[in-house]
């Protein structure tokens, strides 16, 4: 997958649904090699990673330092298996190596490193990805560059004082080349989000971004939001996505304790078949 | 905030000066001068602060290229993770705002987003130690217990106009995350024109023979300035100054404590987890136990006051040196 170019204007939301699905697929893969994971939260994200490397963002997994690519930061650390997965979908990682996540001694830790080829910042500790992302959409305007950056965060991570330092200082620089999506899934490590975050659109508009709220397991919603979160109008864009998580795997959208996910050895296969039996 | 502090002296002097300028050659705002002028050779540098500007003598830079100049506000967790991705897209970029700030409020952010990252961030942090008369909110007395404790982080604790201006100059080319102790205002040019900023080396600034004095910042100057005075008393002492706090000179603080029979560690920071306990450390695996007086800071918060005052009331002025040269107390 290689991927210099501006997005279409039509796509193909149907091959965007089948990404989503590998993606899943390969996730499944992962966690039940290694037995456990943050499972929940990938098969969450996955229609957002689909239409963004597929769809929206523009780079070049055979040159991941070219320095005019897009930049997708993840905020999140703990949500690496959706992102080895969308790495490996689009040519930066070895499918074969996704057997190696979680692994001791494995360039596919549990929470990102930034030395993993396509990963732009160390995760894991909640609250840096928006700041940084500033940081990135400021010098790269600063140089001229066409490039824009989209900084995936999470509605628990909304309780970290440190995004709102940021969302303040991206509308004050003005970064209309800053797109934060913001996984909204009603999780966190205690359980349900403990802390009132909502209406979150409207706290990034009371910030001086644009912001639209969507909800996030629906391709077509995604790729239309994308697109008009491509103006150049002296606003940061915000989009809010709503998504389920466990999303395609029944079992798993049921469970209420989803935020790490250890299923007994002999129950993968059955996910694995709930995922084949009911996407679409 | 008021910009001048009132002195005992009933004179006046910028917040955050050194009281050390009397009768002595200064030099003002060595830090943004300096980045100005290395900033026209430079154009990946961009210069940030947290609504420090003035306070941490950044201003020149941003006259000279203001958009390359970014003021983040009160918001010292968004200073340094803007400063890290900047670096991410091939910036090199130098921020300040005061000690206490970057040390206490943003710890994890210079650990992770800046060190652990492999960020190309200089922080130049403001009136470290008891060079803040606003009290303890204001007065960094345990940064480099702090700082010391992150891994890949490189740290400088310059002692004059001379040192710090080489420094401006050396981190630019010194991989990764860097924090200066820096000094603003009126600085004191103290050092020789040939001496030469070496990051992780030691350095004598003054030859002796009774006692050996280890110190960092601008207690060197100070130690130097005692040294003066008892050596007109018949006592003899020499000054090693440990510009580079991490990584520590072992071998050169080893080699150099081993000629003397008593030795005097100073430090404008606590007395724990600063330079007296690197050189405690490093002695020990030498298997040297030279007797040592440790001039410094009690493991407390101090009063707010003026820096005269403070620095005899917590027996870190002059006086207190010469005694502890002469007096062995």
């Amino acid at each position: 997958m290689k991927s210099r170019n501006h997005p279409p204007e039509h796509p193909d939301i149907a091959a965007l649904k089948l990404r989503a699905l590998n993606l899943r697929r390969l996730m499944l893969d992962m966690a039940s090699g290694k037995g456990e994971g943050y499972i929940a939260q990938g098969l969450g994200i996955a229609d957002c990673l689909a239409a963004l490397y597929f769809h929206e963002l523009r780079y070049d997994p055979a040159a991941p330092d070219w320095s005019d690519r897009d930049r997708f930061v993840l905020s999140t650390g703990h949500y690496a298996i959706a992102m080895y997965a969308v790495l490996a979908e689009a040519g930066y990682l070895p499918i074969r190596e996704l057997a190696s996540y979680g692994l001791n001694g494995s360039r596919l830790p549990m929470s990102t490193f930034d030395d993993t080829p396509g990963i732009e910042m160390v995760g894991g500790s909640l609250g840096h990805g928006l700041g940084q992302s500033v940081g990135m959409a400021i010098g790269l305007r600063l140089d001229g560059s066409s490039a824009r950056v989209f900084n995936e965060l999470s509605d628990g991570e909304l309780q970290e004082g440190s995004t709102w330092e940021a969302a303040m200082g991206a509308a004050t620089f003005k970064l209309d080349n800053l797109v934060a999506v913001i996984d909204c899934n009603g999780i966190q490590a205690d359980g349900p989000v403990t802390v009132k975050i909502d209406p979150v659109a409207d706290k990034f508009i009371a910030f001086g971004w644009e912001a639209v709220e969507i909800d996030g397991n629906d391709m077509q919603a995604l790729v239309t939001a994308l697109g008009n979160a491509r103006e150049a109008n002296g606003r940061p864009k915000a989009i809010v996505l709503r998504t389920l998580p466990g999303k395609g795997v029944p079992t798993l959208e049921r469970r209420e304790r989803a935020h790490f996910v250890r299923v007994a050895n002999d129950e993968w296969d059955l996910l694995k078949t709930e995922l084949e039996t009911h996407h679409g | 905030m008021a910009e001048v502090a009132q002195t005992t002296a009933g004179r006046t002097r910028g917040m955050g000066e050194l009281i050390d300028v009397e009768g002595k050659t200064t030099e003002i705002a060595p830090f943004g001068t300096t980045l100005a002028a290395l900033a026209a050779e430079r154009p990946e540098i961009v210069g940030l602060t947290a609504d420090m500007g003035r306070y941490s003598d950044i201003l020149p830079f941003r006259d000279a290229f203001p958009s390359r100049f970014f003021n983040v506000g009160m918001a010292e967790q968004d200073l340094i993770m803007i400063a890290a991705g900047l670096s991410k897209v091939g910036k090199i970029a130098y921020c300040t705002t005061y000690s206490v700030f970057i040390t206490r409020r943003a710890y994890d952010f210079v650990a992770i987003a800046c060190a652990h990252s492999k960020a190309n961030v200089k922080i130049f942090a403001g009136m470290p130690g008891l060079v803040n008369g606003y009290g303890a909110t204001h007065q960094a007395t345990e940064d480099l217990n702090m700082m010391r404790g992150i891994a890949d982080l490189t740290i400088i604790d310059p002692c004059d106009a001379t040192e710090l201006k080489q420094v401006v100059r050396a981190v630019a080319d010194i991989p990764g995350t860097v924090y200066v102790r820096s000094l603003r205002g009126k600085v004191p040019v103290e050092l020789n024109a040939d001496y030469r900023f070496e990051l992780g080396k030691a350095k004598v600034l003054r030859e002796g023979s009774a006692v050996g004095i280890i110190s960092c910042g601008y207690m060197s100057m100070r130690a130097r300035d005692a040294a003066d005075i008892a050596a007109g008393q018949g006592v003899d002492a020499a000054v090693l100054h440990v510009g580079t706090i991490k990584p520590f000179d072992r071998d050169g603080v080893v080699a150099f404590a081993a000629g003397f029979d008593r030795l005097i560690v100073a430090e404008n920071h606590k007395t724990t987890g600063g330079l007296a306990s690197l050189v405690v450390e490093a002695l020990y695996d030498a298997g040297i136990m030279t007797p040592m007086i440790k001039i410094g800071l009690a493991d407390s918060f101090f009063e707010c006051g003026s820096q005269e005052y403070l620095e005899a009331k917590y027996e870190v002025d002059l006086p207190r040196f010469v005694r502890a040269i002469l007096e062995n107390r």
